[in-house]
């Protein structure tokens, strides 16, 4: 018998389920191993079908996109009932993504700005903040990415389907960068360069070229494809295994790289950096840094899945 | 009545000036505020950014960093590190809504115990102005959902 | 998480007398710590470092079978040392400890016992967190180099350097003046027994100067210094002084045949009462004897075209070579002793004394070079009129315990001002006046000296002198100067004309003594005297191993107090260099070589050089040898592939997260 497996999406933009159907013919060979029970984004199925389903019914099921609202967490914990292993699906899922920056402001004035409107009766809640899928149900594997390449989701949907984790680099992205070798050993930062003001040079280290590149902080499995494309990492990878949070860890980095001594001079730097939350928690606000004391998790076991664990 | 707030100050002091200069304060008897909690570490060089953050989540309301001066860092410049760490550190923390009275580098030589005394002293004045970290605010504010979700 | 299997925890609170547990109630620390996970036994203890309280440690690793050890007491910096020993001797590996600050960071600056027993509480609990995830170390040995480098040639740095070298060590004496000697060659007597100055001083300089075993650098100043306890490397700057050392015969026939017939240069060695020539030796019994050209004022140096008639005079010899260039000497030192001395505190700086303003208003220093024989008037106590005095005021802490200058007692001026006053009255028979706030003589023979001066019919005014004025009230003052004072016996302001003025000026800090503090990476009491690494039981030592301090760069001092301090400076270079090696603490970064990327944050950061770019593995690598431990680089990795032994992540999220942890 085929294994049963979902496809769900919760706060996101899309783009993981974009990048499944981006396998190419291969998602023919995935298709045609699985029996896919739930996909709602491609087939027609509703929340009482997975309502009927027995416990157990779905062997794998995939989740990408973070929990913002009342019915995202509802999808999750039901779909949690129904799977013996849930993945979170990408960087949203696994980090908080791009949706989790709401969570420098509030959701009243995310609704105020955009929609000049409070919470509406009748509709899904939107929390305060935004949350990585295993902050509301406990999560065996995760495959990160903005969105995963083509190559580490068929690795790990291989692996899931041999009843294997999937493997992942812990290295950073440097590691696997082919510039790696242009950056000089004793690189320190006059300046600071944005990117739309910025031509990089094709072939060089782009932080060596004084743009802030977040690969010596994210973790490799990429194939350093923004870089490819001549452009930096921002991070969406997530850490490596030993850091608790990638922000604070690739803020300490560049900050160190930076020549400046001087108070004045060190901030004149800065100036070239306006987002420092947008750069260095693109994807990964609400982890590692925003984790409640485990008292406030009790009750709630986490399974520390491979590779991005919580380190609680 | 409920109790007057008392901040919570977590601080990270190097092992040569800092931490020197508040065992000069108590060797020579000078009272300040109890509110702060000293982390040794060899260099302000050591504070790692994670630490910071990581001591706001777990509900300090205040963290001081207490490094040697410029120019005096027992390891050269580490202090410079910990400078150029800390003014990025500062303008992040603002936008997480974490207030720059919450967040000090102060340079305090092993013969500066006063200055251990008033440094203290000043934070914890300026926390009690503030009041405590708002749930919600900055990077702790999950824990409110959570109880929430649960 | 902290409870792991297996992990017990023994906590031990100091009551340190009532030091700590007349603020902190110790008994509540140790019942809150007993109830923490892991911990198998707590307890509190009147001296925890005491033998006894060394002991329960020891016999409740035994007992109770623990496997980690906290105590709270007093500074690391005081007793980390004593409990890591007897947590090993105990069984354990020695960094199986940690240690809590409850008394210098807690009891003695919190008045609130309950808030000072929350701290400690808050504490104790953050430690115990902390040690559960020590790990088992091994402290490194590191050889030590025999040599020492002593760095001034004042009588500190001569004892220091002969003490040294008489043991059979090596010693560089580095000195900036083209002589050694210091403050103390210019003293003609020293109090209290008046014995010469010269006679005691000039024997060391010349066993310095014939030592196989002393380098003597002088003319010379330390520019670089790098490198840790036992394996330091200096770099010494020698001016040229224009002669060479290895040529003259110190026979100074250049002198003489200077162009300069007369001697036009203020002379720094007699405070410029006197001239001196371009070429020129500071004193005649300088060491080394072997003049030195002033490049300011020899003409020769300026247009080129003097006769230079100091080479025509040296001859065959050619030690006089006017195009030398500075040379800078390396050297491989394992200890360095600071011997840097004091300066004068500048009498102008209280400008109601006139001191640069009346001609008759002398310093302490000035008086000294008068009264001695090979001094500007080959020891007659005059006025720059050729007068002698009649009457002489010696005015006490100028400079000293004063809130608008230096608020600290100089401790020699009362001394050497009743010195003064005997020499000073035995030379011209003059009445002496001393204004003094407290007379202070507590040393050997200190007190008997000033009862001799007593019976001797010097006057003591008790009282802080107000002025010193030229503007005479009377003809009995006219063309005198006069200084007011508030006689605070006789409860009277009074006049007292004099003909003479000596201000007894304090002891500052060399005015470079920043710049040299920071080229040896040690510390300064607020004031700016090297600071010792404790006031009673380290006082020779710094913060910084194989650093050790002599003389009055540490505080003022007497001469006897100096010597003892230069030979106990000396003994603990020696014991350093005999005991072969020393050990130091493991607070190194390591690479996590698996973990690496290879993305060289890193290497520039750090301030040693000890981390490189491993090419063949395309990682980075860090030389245990050169790391000091500072952990720059460990907050900085961006991928958390560097750690610190001692100073783990984990460790310190642990330490942090277990303060603000509350029940």
């Amino acid at each position: 018998m085929k294994p049963k497996v979902a496809f769900y999406w919760c706060a996101s933009c899309g783009g993981c389920e974009e990048a499944v159907v981006d396998l190419d013919e291969d998602i023919l060979k995935v298709v045609a191993a699985v029996d896919i029970v739930f996909w709602p984004v491609a087939l027609d199925f509703k929340e009482k079908d997975v309502g009927a389903m027995p416990q157990g019914g779905i062997d794998i099921c995939f989740i990408n996109g973070a929990v913002r609202t009342t019915e995202q967490q509802r999808m999750a914990l039901l779909l949690r009932a129904k799977a013996k292993v849930v993945v979170a699906f990408g960087a949203c899922a696994q980090l908080g993504g791009i949706p989790a920056l709401a969570n420098l402001t509030t959701a009243a004035e995310i609704l105020q700005e955009v929609n000049h409107t409070e919470q509406a009766e009748g509709l899904p809640r939107l929390f305060d903040s935004v949350f990585p899928l295993d902050r509301i149900i406990p999560v065996e594997y995760y495959i990160p990415g903005c969105p995963p390449t083509p190559r580490i989701i068929l690795a790990a949907i291989e692996a899931l389907l041999a009843g294997q984790a999937p493997s992942l680099s812990d290295h950073a992205l440097c590691d696997e960068c082919p510039r790696k070798d242009t950056r000089p050993p004793d690189l320190l930062l006059p300046q600071l360069h944005r990117i739309p003001h910025y031509a990089l040079d094709p072939e060089t280290c782009i932080l060596a070229q004084g743009v802030p590149c977040l690969g010596p902080a994210t973790r490799a499995g990429c194939e350093a494809r923004c870089i490819g494309g001549n452009m930096p990492c921002t991070g969406c990878f997530g850490p490596t295994s030993r850091v608790r949070d990638f922000g604070a860890k690739a803020l300490s980095a560049l900050a160190s790289v930076v020549a400046a001594t001087e108070e004045k001079e060190i901030d004149t730097v800065f100036e070239n950096l306006p987002d420092p939350a947008g750069t260095f928690y693109r994807y990964s606000l609400p982890v590692g840094r925003g984790l409640p004391p485990a008292a406030a998790r009790r009750g709630r076991p986490t399974t520390t899945g491979e590779p991005y664990g919580n380190h609680t | 009545m409920p109790d007057a707030f008392e901040p919570k100050i977590v601080a990270f002091f190097c092992n040569w000036c800092t931490y020197l200069g508040a065992d000069l304060a108590g060797a020579s008897r000078l009272k300040y505020a109890p509110n702060a909690r000293v982390v040794r570490v060899m260099c302000s060089g050591r504070v790692d950014p994670q630490f910071v953050l990581n001591a706001f989540a777990r509900g300090a309301d205040g963290v001081l960093i207490g490094g040697c001066h410029p120019g005096d860092c027992h390891y050269q410049e580490g202090n410079y590190k910990a400078l150029r760490r800390f003014r990025l550190l500062q303008r992040l923390a603002e936008q997480m809504g974490i207030e720059p009275e919450r967040l000090r580098l102060e340079w305090i030589s092993a013969a500066e115990g006063d200055r251990v005394r008033t440094v203290i002293n000043d934070m914890v004045e300026k926390l009690k102005a503030l009041g405590p970290r708002r749930v919600g605010q900055g990077p702790d504010r999950p824990v409110k959902d959570l109880a929430e979700v649960s | 998480m902290s409870e792991r299997d297996g992990l017990r925890i023994g906590v031990y609170v100091c009551h340190c007398g009532t030091n700590i547990a007349g603020t902190v109630d110790v008994r509540a620390v140790a019942e809150s710590a007993a109830a923490l996970p892991g911990v198998a036994v707590s307890r509190d203890y009147k001296y925890m470092c005491s033998d006894p309280g060394q002991d329960l440690i020891r016999q409740d690793i035994q007992k109770f079978g623990l496997n980690r050890i906290v105590v709270a007491a007093c500074s690391p910096h005081l007793h980390e040392h004593t409990f890591r020993t007897a947590t090993r001797t105990g069984g354990l590996n020695e960094f199986y400890f940690q240690m809590v600050n409850i008394r210098e960071q807690d009891s003695w600056v919190h008045e609130h016992k309950g808030a000072a027993t929350r701290k400690a509480i808050d504490l104790v609990r953050a430690a115990a967190r902390r040690v559960a995830r020590h790990r088992a170390l091994e402290k490194s040995r590191t050889p030590i180099h025999p040599a020492v480098l002593v760095v001034g040639g004042g009588i500190a740095g001569i004892h220091a350097a002969l003490t040294l070298a008489n043991a059979g060590k090596h010693v560089y004496l580095v000195e900036r003046e083209p002589s050694i000697g210091g403050h103390m060659a210019k003293f003609d007597k020293t109090f209290p027994t008046l014995d010469c100055a010269a006679c005691i001083l000039t024997p060391k300089m010349s066993a310095v100067k014939n030592h196989p075993n002393i380098t003597l650098w002088t003319y010379s100043e330390v520019t670089a210094v790098e490198g840790y306890i036992g394996n330091y490397k200096a770099t010494i700057a020698r001016r040229p002084r224009y002669i060479d050392e290895d040529l003259c015969a110190g026979c100074l026939e250049c002198i003489d045949a200077c162009v300069f017939r007369q001697a036009k240069v203020p002379d720094e060695f007699n405070e410029d009462l006197s001239r001196r020539k371009p070429i020129y030796v500071p004193f005649p019994q300088a060491v080394p004897l072997v003049p030195v050209i002033d490049p300011e004022a020899c003409i020769e140096f300026h247009s080129h075209k003097c006769k230079k008639t100091c080479v025509t005079a040296c001859g065959e010899r050619h030690a006089v070579n006017l195009r030398a260039e500075e040379k800078l000497e390396r050297i491989d030192i394992g200890s360095i002793v600071l011997a840097t001395g004091f300066r004068a505190y500048d009498a102008r700086r209280s400008a109601n004394y006139g001191y640069g303003v009346y001609p008759n208003v002398y310093t302490a220093l000035e008086v000294e070079r008068l009264i001695n024989a090979s001094g500007p008037t080959a020891g007659e106590v005059v006025l720059r009129d050729g007068r002698t005095p009649q009457t002489v005021g010696i005015v006490h802490c100028v400079g000293s315990r004063d809130e608008n200058t230096n608020r600290w007692c100089s401790r020699v001026c009362c001394m050497y001002s009743l010195k003064l006053a005997h020499l000073v009255k035995e030379r011209t028979g003059a009445e002496v006046f001393n204004f003094y706030i407290d007379m202070r003589t507590p040393g050997k023979g200190f007190e008997e000296f000033y009862q001799k001066l007593l019976s001797e019919r010097v006057h003591f005014v008790r009282g802080r002198v107000a002025e010193v004025t030229d503007w005479a009230l009377d003809s009995s003052e006219e063309g005198r100067l006069v200084i007011r004072v508030e006689d605070t016996l006789a409860g009277l302001f009074r006049r007292i004309p004099v003909d003479m003025v000596i201000l007894s000026t304090g002891l500052e800090p060399q005015p470079d003594a920043g710049d040299v503090r920071r080229l040896f990476n040690i510390s300064s009491s607020p004031e700016g005297f090297f600071l010792e690494r404790h006031p009673k039981l380290a006082p020779v030592n710094t913060f910084t191993e194989g650093v050790l301090l002599a003389g009055c760069c540490q505080g003022p001092k007497d001469i006897p107090d100096t010597v003892a301090q230069a030979g106990a400076a000396a003994a603990e270079a020696l014991a350093l260099i005999d005991a072969g090696s020393v050990e130091t603490d493991p607070n190194t970064a390591y690479v996590m070589e698996e973990a690496c990327s290879g993305c060289k944050t890193c290497v520039p950061l750090c301030p040693y050089h000890a981390i490189s770019f491993a090419q063949a593995a395309r990682k980075a690598e860090i030389n245990q040898a050169l790391c000091k431990g500072c952990g720059t680089c460990v907050a900085a990795c961006p991928s958390s592939s560097i750690g610190q032994n001692l100073f783990e992540d984990d460790e310190i999220f642990e330490e942090s997260e277990g303060l603000l942890a509350y029940a």
